[in-house]
C-alpha cells in the first residue's frame, strides 16, 4: 500500500470531475485513499451510475401484466406460462470489441449470458446486433466483423446456448466506433428465480469461478502507472479473455447451487468487477459488507487491492451463503471444477469495508458509492445542420428498377446473413423452431407446446434522419417480426448506443429516441424490463449514427404454427397488408445512392400498424396463412424477392404506384414505413382476411422467376439471379 | 433399451442426445467421474466442447474415469456411438480409427447436410436403405475426417465407412467424404453430424431417428 | 532463410488452453505441473529475415495478447 494519498489529478485521469472528486471527499470525510478512489470512480462513472441517462430511463414504461423482474435486476423478466418465465437483456461491449473484436464480442456473449444465469434463470438462446463501418470499402470494417462473429460464435457454440437471431449494419459513422450488442434469452420456473440483495447479517459472501487476473482494469491502472517502470508491460492491464469452459461449468454449477437452495443472492461480476457486484449486493439489501482481497484466487501474484477489486476478470460470481451452507456450496463448487473462496461477511454497518489481510484499506458508506453519483440533466438541443455527412454513391439515380432490385439485395445492408448465422449453432438445446432465414422472428418452443418468438433490431439512420419516430419505427419493427410468427409482445429490452450526451444534438437525439421508445412500448403494451446503456461513441468524425436496439420476447399458443416468410405453394394468392405509404426518406436505396440523410420521417400512426400487426398475428395464429413477412429495408421489391428466395419459388406481382405513393415507381417499389406486410395463403383465406385488415391482393405465387408489373414497367429476375446478388457478403468471408 | 448418455464438464449436446434417445428407449446422463455405466445397453458420447476443446477436440476427456469404463464396455461389444465432440474423443482414444481436423473452410459451420448411406447393414443403420439420404444438421468447427491412405483402403474393404456427405456438401474436407465410420467389431460408430437434432418435425428433419432405432434393434437383438 | 516464431500468451493474459490441460494432468497421475502456457510455432521460409519483427507483430502474433519470439534457423546447423 503506498502512504501517498491520491490527489485530484489522479481522480480527474479516472473520469471524476473536480466537483465530484469533492463529492467524494465530503462523503468519506477526507481524501477517498487508492482503493477507495478507484471504487468511487467506477461506481461513479457513466457505465454504472447511468448519470447522464438515468433520469431519461426513469420516463420508459417498466410495468405489465407479463412483467415480473423489471429494471435493476441482472435481467428482466416475464411470464410465459405455466410457471415458468422467460429473463431477456440485450448488453452492449462496444468498446472492447474495437479494441480486441474476437475477445471483445466473446467476452460480450459471456457477461450477458451470466446477467441470466445470475437470476437462476437456464440461458436458452442468444442474439446479436452489430454495427461496422461500410465492409466494401473499409478493410478495418471487414476485419472487425469477421473476428466479432467468430467470437460471438466460438462462446456461443462452446457453451452450448443457441445463437438464433441478430442483425448487423454497415453505416460509415461505425468506422471508429463498432457496436456489439448481444441479447440473451433464459428460463426459470418462477417461483425459483433469485435476486441479489445481499441478506442477513453474519452470511459469507463467496467468490466462484476463475481467477482474477489483471483483465481489464483500464482506466483505473493510472493509479499503478506511477508505481510501474514505464516498460513493465506485463504489469499494464489487459485484454479480457472469456473462457467459455469455464463459464459452462460456472453455469451448471450456479443453476445445481440455487435448484438445491444453497443461495441466499447472487450476482455476476461484470464491468468494474468485484467493486461494482459487492456494492450493489450490498445496497440492494441495504447491509454493509466486509471483504478481504487477501482471500481472493489470484491468477497473477502481487496484486494491489485496488486491481483486485476493480478487475474485470470473466467468468466469477459472488453469492451470499448462510454460514451453515458454506460447505455444501464449497463442494458443489468442487463437482464442477470451479474453484471457490469464502472472501468476506454481510455487516449491519451499511459500509464496504475492503481489507487486505488484517489490514483495512478502504472504507466507504455503501449509500454514498451506490446512490449519491451526481446524475446530470441533459441540454438537448435539435441540430440546425445536418450532423452527418452523405453516404457515398454506389447506385446511380437513373438506374432502372430491374438493376435497383439486385443492387439492394447485394447490399451489406440486405444481403443474406448465411456466411455470419453459419458460424452460429442456432440448435443446440432443442428448442429451435424456426432457423435463420426462415422467419423474420426467431422462435423456440417452450415445454408446453406454446412458442417463445424473439426479435432484435434497430436502424441507426432512420433514427438519425428522425430520432423520435425512428425508435418509433423500431420498437414497431421489432413488434412486426414477432407478428410474422402470430406472437404477442410480453416484454422489451433496449440498449441505448449513443455518442456524447454532454453535447446538446446527441442529448436531443437520447432524450427524443427514449421518448419514442417510451410512447411505442405504451402503445404496444410491451414495457422494457431491463437493458443498457452506451454512451460516449464518438470519433474525431462524430458521433455514430443514434442507434437504440430494441430486443423483444413474445409469446404464441402453439409454436406448430409459426409459419415462414417464404412463399409456400403454387398458385396461393399474394397480399400486402396495411395502410403502407412506403417513402424513399432514408431508406437504403437512398443510402445507397448517396444522398444526405432527410431532416425528418413522415408521421406514423402507431394505432394503425398496431392493428395490421394484430391482424397478421391472428391470421398466423390460426394457420390460415402461409406465409408472413413484414416489409423494412429494401421496401416491397425486396420484402417479395426475399420470399421467393426463402421458399425457392417465384411469384407474379402487380402493383399500382398510385395506390401507394404519389405514384412515383422507385417510392412503391424501394420505398419504407412501417406497418406494411406480404403474406400468402389460398384465395378463400386472403379474402376472409379482407374483411378484418386493410389489405390488396397483388399476385400469385409460382414459377421460377419474380416477375413485377407496376407503373408501365415489367422487370423480372430469375430466383438464381436473385440468390447470386443477395450472397453479397459472402466475399466478407474468404 | 436403456442408454447412457456421457457428460464431461463441457458437453453441450448431452441433454439434446438424452432426449433423442428417450424417444426410443430409457435414457440416462453418465457422469465423467463416474465408472459405473448403469447397466446400460448402449453409451452416447456427446457432442460439445469436453474440456473446451483446449489442446485438441476430445483430448483430455478421452482421459476420464467414465472413458476407462466405455473402453472396456466396447471391448466386451456394447454399442457406443460418438456424435461430433464423442466421434472425436472415440477417435482420440482409440476406439475409432483416424482423426478429426480443423475444417478446410477454417471455421466453425453449421448447415444441414445430406447424409448417403454407404453400409445399411450395421448396428447403427439397419433401419435405412443402401443409398438413402440422411438430412442431418452438422455444426463444428474440427470435422475434417482424416486417416492415412492404407487405413482409407482398409475402412472401405471392410465396409467401416458407413456414411458419406454429398459431395456438394462436404464443407469440412473429410477425405473421401466420409461423415462416419465403426471399428472392425462394428459395435462402435462415430459421426460429425448429429442425428439427435434430427428426431422432431417441429425443430427440423426426423430422419436421425433412424439412428438410435437401429440402435434398439440391435441391442433387442442382442437380447433376444 | 529458415526462421520459426514463438507465439505465446502475454505473462497475465488468461490462458484457457494452458489451464484445462493444467487441470487434466493430475488425473493421468502426473503431479507438480504449473504454470502450462499453451501458445504455436510457425515455421517459414524468408528471404528477408529483417521483415520478420512486422511480420510477427502485424499477423502471426495478436501483440494486444499474445509475445512472440524470433528465433533464426542456421542452415548449417540444420
Amino acid at each position: 500500500m503506498p502512504e501517498e494519498l491520491p490527489t485530484l489529478d489522479d481522480a480527474v485521469a479516472l473520469g471524476l470531475t473536480a466537483e465530484e472528486y469533492e463529492l467524494a471527499c465530503e462523503k468519506q470525510g477526507r481524501p477517498p485513499n487508492q482503493v477507495e478512489l478507484a471504487m468511487y470512480s467506477l461506481l461513479w462513472s457513466e457505465h454504472c451510475a447511468y448519470k447522464h441517462s438515468k433520469k431519461l430511463l426513469g420516463t420508459l414504461p417498466t410495468e405489465g401484466s407479463a412483467v415480473i423482474m423489471g429494471p435493476g435486476e441482472n435481467a428482466g423478466a416475464v411470464d410465459v406460462g405455466d410457471g415458468l418465465a422467460c429473463a431477456f437483456k440485450v448488453e452492449s461491449h462496444n468498446h472492447p470489441s474495437a479494441v480486441e473484436p474476437f475477445q471483445g464480442a466473446a467476452t460480450g456473449v459471456g457477461g450477458i449470458l451470466r446477467d441470466i444465469f445470475a437470476i437462476g434463470a437456464r440461458p436458452v438462446a442468444v442474439l446479436d446486433s452489430l454495427r461496422f463501418g461500410d465492409v466494401r470499402s473499409s478493410e478495418r470494417s471487414r476485419y472487425l466483423l469477421e473476428h466479432a462473429v467468430a467470437g460471438i460464435g466460438h462462446y456461443g457454440n462452446s457453451i452450448g446456448v443457441p445463437n438464433i437471431g441478430g442483425e448487423v449494419y454497415f453505416e460509415e459513422p461505425y468506422e471508429q466506433n463498432c457496436l456489439v450488442n448481444a441479447m440473451a434469452l433464459g428460463l426459470a420456473e418462477s417461483e425459483k428465480m433469485i435476486r441479489s440483495a445481499a441478506a442477513g447479517v453474519g452470511n459469507v459472501v463467496l467468490l466462484y469461478g476463475a481467477s482474477t487476473g489483471r483483465d481489464g482494469i483500464g482506466g483505473a491502472s493510472v493509479l499503478a502507472s506511477a508505481e510501474l517502470g514505464e516498460a513493465d508491460d506485463s504489469k499494464r492491464p489487459t485484454v479480457q479473455v472469456g473462457d467459455p469452459f469455464e463459464e459452462k461449468k460456472l453455469l451448471e454449477c450456479s443453476l445445481e447451487l440455487l435448484e438445491r437452495g444453497l443461495l441466499v443472492s447472487l450476482q455476476d461480476l461484470g464491468a468494474a468487477g468485484l467493486t461494482s457486484s459487492a456494492c450493489e449486493m450490498a445496497s440492494k439489501g441495504e447491509v454493509g459488507i466486509d471483504l478481504d482481497v487477501a482471500k481472493v484466487p489470484l491468477r497473477e501474484a502481487d496484486m494491489e487491492p485496488f486491481e483486485i477489486m476493480v478487475s474485470e476478470s470473466q467468468e466469477r460470481m459472488l453469492c451470499i451463503v448462510r454460514p451453515e451452507d458454506v460447505e455444501a456450496v464449497r463442494e458443489c463448487c468442487e463437482k464442477w471444477e470451479v474453484s471457490s473462496a469464502a472472501i468476506g461477511e454481510v455487516t449491519d454497518s451499511r459500509r464496504m469495508r475492503v481489507f487486505s489481510g488484517e489490514e483495512l484499506v478502504g472504507d466507504m458508506p455503501v449509500e454514498a458509492l451506490v446512490d449519491d453519483c451526481p446524475l446530470y440533466d441533459l441540454a438537448p438541443e435539435r441540430p440546425t445542420e445536418p450532423l452527418y455527412p452523405p453516404p457515398p454513391a454506389t447506385v446511380a439515380a437513373d438506374a432502372g428498377p430491374q438493376e435497383t432490385l439486385l443492387e439492394l439485395l447485394g447490399a451489406p445492408n440486405l444481403a443474406s446473413r448465411r456466411p455470419l448465422f453459419e458460424q452460429y449453432d442456432s440448435i443446440v438445446q432443442s428448442r429451435t423452431v424456426r432457423r435463420p432465414e426462415e422467419t423474420d422472428a426467431a422462435v423456440l418452443v417452450l415445454p408446453s407446446g406454446a412458442g417463445l418468438g424473439v426479435s432484435i433490431d434497430g436502424n441507426g439512420r432512420r433514427v438519425a434522419a428522425d430520432p423520435y419516430r425512428g425508435a418509433v419505427a423500431t420498437v414497431l419493427e421489432c413488434a412486426a417480426n414477432l407478428a410474422c410468427v402470430g406472437a404477442k409482445p410480453l416484454g422489451t429490452t433496449n440498449n441505448l448506443n449513443f455518442g456524447n450526451p454532454e453535447k446538446p444534438h446527441v442529448a436531443w437525439q437520447l432524450t427524443e429516441s427514449v421518448r419514442g421508445i417510451g410512447d411505442a412500448c405504451r402503445a404496444l403494451d410491451a414495457p422494457i424490463v431491463g437493458g443498457n446503456v452506451s454512451l460516449y461513441n464518438e470519433a474525431p468524425s462524430g458521433p455514430i449514427y443514434p442507434t437504440p436496439v430494441i430486443g423483444m420476447v413474445g409469446l404464441l399458443p402453439d409454436a406448430a404454427r409459426c409459419g415462414h416468410l417464404g412463399f409456400v405453394e403454387e398458385g396461393e394468392a399474394i397480399a400486402l397488408v396495411g395502410r403502407f405509404r412506403p417513402s424513399l426518406a432514408a431508406s437504403e436505396l437512398a443510402r445507397l445512392r448517396g444522398e444526405p440523410l432527410p431532416d425528418g420521417l413522415p408521421e406514423i400512426d402507431v394505432a394503425q400498424v398496431a392493428a395490421t400487426q394484430e391482424a397478421v398475428r391472428e391470421a398466423v395464429r390460426g394457420g390460415r396463412i402461409s406465409s408472413a413477412h413484414d416489409i423494412a429495408e429494401g421496401g416491397l421489391a425486396v420484402a417479395l424477392a426475399e420470399c421467393c428466395l426463402a421458399g425457392s419459388i417465384g411469384a407474379t406481382v402487380e402493383l399500382d404506384p398510385e395506390a401507394l405513393t404519389d405514384g412515383s415507381l422507385d417510392a412503391a417499389l424501394f420505398g419504407e414505413a412501417p406497418g406494411g406486410f406480404i403474406i400468402s395463403g389460398h384465395q378463400g383465406a386472403i379474402e376472409e382476411l379482407a374483411a378484418q385488415v386493410g389489405l390488396a391482393v397483388i399476385g400469385h405465387v409460382g414459377g421460377e422467376k419474380l416477375s413485377l408489373d407496376a407503373g408501365g414497367e415489367r422487370p423480372e429476375w430469375t430466383l438464381d439471379q436473385l440468390r447470386a446478388a443477395h450472397d453479397g457478403l459472402v466475399a466478407c468471408f474468404p | 433399451m436403456k442408454f447412457g448418455v456421457l457428460r464431461f464438464p463441457g458437453s453441450c449436446d448431452e441433454v439434446d442426445a438424452q432426449l433423442a434417445a428417450s424417444k426410443v428407449g430409457e435414457a440416462v446422463l453418465l457422469w465423467h467421474g463416474d465408472r459405473d455405466l448403469q447397466d446400460v445397453d448402449a453409451v452416447i458420447v456427446p457432442g460439445g466442447f469436453s474440456y473446451g476443446d483446449y489442446l485438441r477436440a476430445g483430448a483430455i476427456a478421452r482421459f476420464s474415469p467414465v472413458m476407462e469404463s466405455v473402453v472396456e464396455f466396447a471391448g466386451d461389444g456394447g454399442l457406443v456411438l460418438g456424435i461430433c465432440n464423442g466421434f472425436q474423443v472415440l477417435c482420440e482414444a482409440g476406439l475409432l480409427p483416424g482423426a478429426l481436423l480443423p475444417n478446410a473452410n477454417r471455421r466453425f459451420t453449421f448447415r444441414q447436410v445430406s447424409l448417403e448411406v454407404v453400409e445399411p447393414g450395421t448396428s447403427f443403420t439397419s433401419e435405412c436403405e443402401a443409398g438413402e439420404r440422411l438430412s442431418i444438421p452438422a455444426k463444428h468447427g474440427s470435422g475434417r475426417y482424416y486417416a492415412d491412405e492404407a487405413t482409407l483402403e482398409a475402412l472401405e474393404q471392410n465396409g467401416q465407412v458407413v456414411l458419406r456427405y454429398e459431395p456438394a456438401e462436404n464443407f469440412n474436407g473429410s477425405l473421401r467424404d466420409i461423415a462416419g465410420v465403426r471399428n472392425e467389431a462394428g459395435n462402435v460408430f462415430g459421426l460429425m453430424p448429429h442425428p439427435e437434432h434430427a428426431v422432431d418435425a417441429l425443430t427440423g428433419s426426423t430422419d436421425g431417428l433412424r439412428i438410435f432405432e437401429s440402435m434398439r434393434a440391435a441391442a433387442e437383438g442382442a437380447h433376444a | 532463410m529458415r526462421a520459426r516464431v514463438l507465439v505465446r500468451p502475454k505473462e497475465g493474459i488468461l490462458d484457457p488452453q494452458g489451464e484445462a490441460v493444467e487441470r487434466a494432468l493430475p488425473a493421468l497421475g502426473f503431479g507438480g505441473v504449473s504454470e502450462v502456457r499453451i501458445g504455436r510455432m510457425v515455421e517459414l521460409e524468408i528471404d528477408d529475415p529483417s521483415q520478420l519483427e512486422e511480420i510477427s507483430g502485424k499477423l502471426l502474433a495478436n501483440p494486444l495478447v499474445e509475445d512472440f519470439e524470433i528465433e533464426l534457423l542456421d542452415p548449417a546447423a540444420q
